[in-house]
């Protein structure tokens, strides 16, 4: 290196800083991870507590017993899909806040085909169930797709409205047509035929954590190795040049949209037919589809990354409860801890400028010049 | 008349008695171009201060893995314009940021007026009286131009209240003193480009500087706009500010500067006197190497018609008849080019043809197919390709890999496509097929194309478009921003599809770029063709003032624009110019 003439240097040089740049991307989820639990910890002993016993039954609450790990997977699977869901519709460039209306229209759509057909063998009545609910997800996705491609609409405000449309249809859906006899407002439980398989008896895991990893890698597969992500990804990161290079940009934010509903319908359809085999009405959101933005932002919209960030936030979701039984320390704090994550992954800026204080005169300069820095 | 061109405006002449090059005697002409002012006829107030009024002394700047500045040392004397010429990634830049106090150097030292000078922000350099006008502009469009120069430091009244009044007496006062025509009460965001520079520039003024740094002062401009800011820069001067203007174009270089210092890979390879050095001299030094200015074109007979336009009318983004009426063919083995002042319909007539953008009645056919309308995978597959004149906003996806970038327009076809399938490995080896063969500097095919330099990046584009090998090729003011390396790299390539019996578009602001490339030149105006010859007929004066709007025969047609008068040059109707009045 240091025998080599400048302008081997120089062009030498993006390799290095993309390296940087990589080790960066995921340096910043780590640290605002470990600064939350040191929030966490500090917020405890403020508490009158001691952030030892309260990060131990939260570990404990967690992965205690093999009873506590199975519900923590159980947490982490609606988790997965959500977080790819609106992880999917980022790479094209799109918001979806909808997977929470995606999500209730997967249940209701899954829990539908769970009680109303009957007599088909698991095998075909499973899936198909399952299907219909990721069909009912895709459908409320692509709604406000198809207004965003054709009348420009946002698919922000549509989502949000879409939301409110399902959880009031849900509503509607369970104390009328589709409701079972008796006081409740549920729906009649689903055909055992229906239901995924639970494959750790006595626990509750269910066969929806095996499709979270496998969507996991089927939506890996899709945007990284096909020409449908291909076209996504390229539409999501400058439309006008997609439209130059051929691609039918309002297809793409349509089918985007109709996938990342798809996801957030999948993760409506596992938790009926695996964990409630019905539809219970909710009387407000649920949450794992608000839940799904902050896990993709977490993991920085990669596949593997809202993984990691699922089982993240599953975890502290599920060892909150028992840290609050156990040590007596209100689940809040884990609260605090989850919004710091989201707060400092998503000024990430700050830690950048720790991390690099002469960013700025490096970006000046390959702003200005165009040279071998960073700079757009 | 503006009065910003007092000086000049003896100048403006009639066509019919020579162009309208500069009138001072004994002025050597640089070569041709937008420049039509050519090089001051008079010295600079004192060139040789004894003190210089800023020097830089061995500035090392120095970045992960690259050196950007090594060891400079400038000095810039009252009342001269220094020329800091050097491709892109030459450091220009960077060493302007250091003198503005927009980044610390490794090593080196900065003098202002003979006094060791500490520098650490933007606010200690306005305070030495050292400004600096951007390339990209930071300005408030839905400010006024009077409240985006006093912002920061506003006249107020007692008890803080903003004095607007006296903001705007100021700026009048300020704008008619340099010369520098604005209207204070106007929003940024309706005003042009030029006017808004000259903005940029009294926001300096207005802050006391003695010394204006301009950023590639003239990569936005149109050539009139060009031309009023080499008459403001030498009032400028005149008036004993010094002026450091960053830049990469020889010709305005010559035609403005007193002093040049060219760098190279962060080093400075030469100072001169302008009037003692040549273009080919600076070229040769800015690139290392002897560069080919002038390009060699064997003549050659246009074969059958390629594209054929008849008669079409498109609209712009807002609605408004932006082409209107333009009929035209492109042969085979030619280069048409459309001259034309930006703005007048080219931008619409390129999407147009690609299908980017609806044309409105008319008709465009491809070697005879009807291709109206059609979308741009139809275009592309009839053997359209387009290098687009925004590279970074159309022509590439900055996030994306240069691999990925190659086959933006084939990736759902084999070898990259296997049904859903997309092959890296055939992606990777096609990307680093043409990394090779068009000398794309980078070191490896996965680099984020937003990370190469401008030139590189439109290497890649260059080499996408010409490996679909393309009957038509639509270029579209393919060296804009370019360095004098690229520019040759790109010219050759252009006139070696033609050489190859290819149609060619090409779409250019750079009249030079058309007169050197073109077998057949038209010019566009207020969205029509206003004028049709062949290359080696065309004079560039005639050109220049058709662009401009002016009838070609004396006396002729006339009707729709027959309150202008046939004597009109070009100087006196510049967008700025007509929008708005001069302050008395």
């Amino acid at each position: 290196m240091s025998v080599s003439g400048p302008s081997k240097r120089a062009r030498l040089a993006p390799s290095i800083r993309l390296q940087r740049e990589q080790v960066t991307e995921l340096l910043i989820p780590v640290l605002a991870v470990v600064f939350a639990l040191v929030l966490g910890a500090v917020l405890v002993v403020l508490a009158g507590k001691s952030p030892v016993d309260a990060y131990t039954a939260l570990a404990r609450g967690a992965f205690g017993s093999l009873g506590n790990f199975a519900e923590t997977l159980i947490n982490i699977t609606p988790l997965v899909f959500t977080g790819l869901s609106v992880a999917f519709s980022f790479r094209c460039g799109l918001f979806n806040i909808g997977a929470e209306g995606q999500l209730i229209m997967g249940q209701i759509a899954s829990a539908w085909a769970g009680f109303a057909i009957t007599g088909l063998p698991p095998i075909i009545h499973m899936p198909l169930a399952l299907l219909v609910g990721i069909s009912a997800g895709a459908l409320w996705g692509a709604v406000p797709g198809y207004l965003k491609a054709r009348l420009g609409v946002h698919e922000v405000i549509n989502t949000i409205m879409m939301n409110y449309i399902a959880l009031y249809l849900s509503h509607y859906l369970v104390i009328g047509p589709l409701k079972a006899p008796g006081p409740i407002p549920m729906t009649p439980a689903i055909a055992p035929a229906a239901r995924l398989w639970r494959f750790l008896p006595p626990t509750r895991l269910h066969l929806g954590v095996v499709l979270a990893v496998l969507a996991v890698w089927l939506v890996y597969y899709l945007l990284f190795k096909t020409t449908l992500g291909y076209e996504i990804r390229a539409v999501g990161q400058n439309a006008n040049a997609a439209r130059y290079g051929g691609i039918n940009v309002p297809r793409n934010i349509v089918l985007a949209m109709a996938i990342s509903g798809g996801l957030a319908g999948a993760a409506g359809a596992v938790q009926v037919l695996g964990l409630q085999h019905k539809f219970l009405d909710i009387f407000s959101f649920i949450g794992y589809g608000f839940d799904g933005i902050a896990v993709a932002l977490l993991g920085r919209n990669h596949p593997l990354g809202v993984l990691v960030a699922a089982c993240l936030f599953g975890t502290l979701a599920r060892g909150a409860i028992l840290m609050q039984s156990i040590a007596r320390i209100p689940k809040e704090i884990i609260g605090i801890v989850q919004a710091t994550i989201v707060l400092v992954v998503a000024a990430d800026e700050i830690i950048r400028r720790f991390m690099r204080p002469r960013r700025r005169a490096a970006r000046a300069t390959s702003e200005a010049e165009g040279g071998v820095g960073h700079g757009e | 008349m503006l009065s910003g061109r007092k000086g000049e405006s003896a100048g403006v002449v009639c066509p019919c008695n020579g162009g309208f090059d500069n009138q001072v005697p004994g002025a050597a002409r640089p070569s041709g171009g937008a420049w039509h002012l050519s090089r001051r006829g008079y010295v600079a107030l004192q060139p040789h201060d004894k003190t210089p009024l800023v020097e830089m002394r061995g500035i090392t700047v120095t970045f992960p893995g690259v050196v950007a500045n090594d060891d400079i040392s400038i000095e810039v004397h009252p009342g001269e314009i220094l020329a800091l010429l050097g491709e892109n990634g030459a450091g220009k830049t960077t060493l302007m940021n250091v003198l503005y106090g927009l980044y610390k150097p490794d090593k080196g030292e900065i003098y202002v007026r003979g006094k060791l000078a500490e520098i650490e922000n933007p606010n200690d350099a306005i305070r030495l009286g050292i400004g600096m006008v951007h390339q990209h502009f930071m300005l408030i469009p839905p400010f006024t131009v009077a409240e985006n120069i006093v912002l920061g430091t506003e006249p107020v009244r007692t008890a803080g209240v903003l004095d607007m009044a006296k903001a705007v007496r100021d700026v009048k006062e300020l704008s008619a003193r340099y010369g520098l025509a604005v209207d204070p009460t106007a929003r940024i965001e309706s005003i042009s480009v030029g006017m808004q520079q000259r903005v940029e520039i009294l926001k300096a003024l207005y802050r006391g500087a003695e010394m204006l740094i301009l950023d590639e002062p003239t990569a936005v401009l149109t050539p009139q706009e060009v031309e009023e800011l080499a008459a403001i820069m030498r009032n400028l001067v005149g008036q004993g500010k010094s002026i450091i203007f960053i830049t990469h174009k020889l010709k305005e270089v010559m035609a403005v500067s007193d002093r040049v210092i060219t760098l190279r890979r962060g080093r400075v390879v030469g100072t001169v006197p302008t009037r003692e050095t040549t273009p080919e001299d600076l070229a040769r030094m800015m690139v290392g190497r002897d560069v080919v200015l002038s390009v060699e074109k064997r003549s050659r007979e246009a074969e059958d018609v390629v594209l054929r336009v008849e008669d079409i009318h498109v609209r712009s983004a807002r609605g408004l008849p932006a082409v209107r009426g333009v009929s035209f063919d492109v042969r085979a083995g030619e280069i048409v080019g459309i001259a034309g002042i930006e703005g007048n319909g080219q931008t619409e007539l390129v999407e147009a043809l690609t299908g980017l953008r609806k044309v409105v009645s008319g008709r465009i056919s491809m070697e005879g197919r009807d291709v109206t309308n059609r979308q741009p995978r139809t275009l592309i597959e009839q053997g359209i390709a387009h290098i687009p004149e925004d590279r970074q906003h159309r022509g590439l996806i900055l996030n994306f890999s240069i691999a990925e970038n190659v086959i933006l327009e084939r990736y759902y076809k084999p070898p990259f496509a296997r049904g859903l399938n997309l092959d890296s490995r055939e992606v990777r080896a096609y990307a680093r097929k043409l990394i090779a063969e068009f000398d794309v500097r980078t070191p490896d095919e996965n680099v984020r194309v937003g990370s190469l330099s401008g030139g590189n990046q439109q290497k890649v584009i260059v080499a996408r478009e010409l490996s679909l090998e393309p009957r038509l090729l639509i270029a579209s003011q393919p060296t804009r921003g370019l360095d004098v390396g690229a520019i040759e790299f790109v010219h050759r390539r252009l006139i070696a599809q033609r050489d190859r019996g290819k149609a060619i578009l090409l779409v250019s602001l750079e009249l030079d770029e058309i007169m050197s490339l073109a077998d057949r030149i038209l010019v566009l105006y207020e969205g029509r063709i206003v004028g049709d010859m062949k290359a080696d007929e065309a004079t560039e004066e005639e050109i220049g003032f058709l662009m401009a709007g002016g009838h070609r025969k004396p006396g002729g047609s006339g009707g729709e624009r027959g309150e202008r008068d046939e004597c009109v040059g070009p100087e006196q109707e510049s967008t700025a110019g007509a929008q708005h009045p001069a302050p008395a």
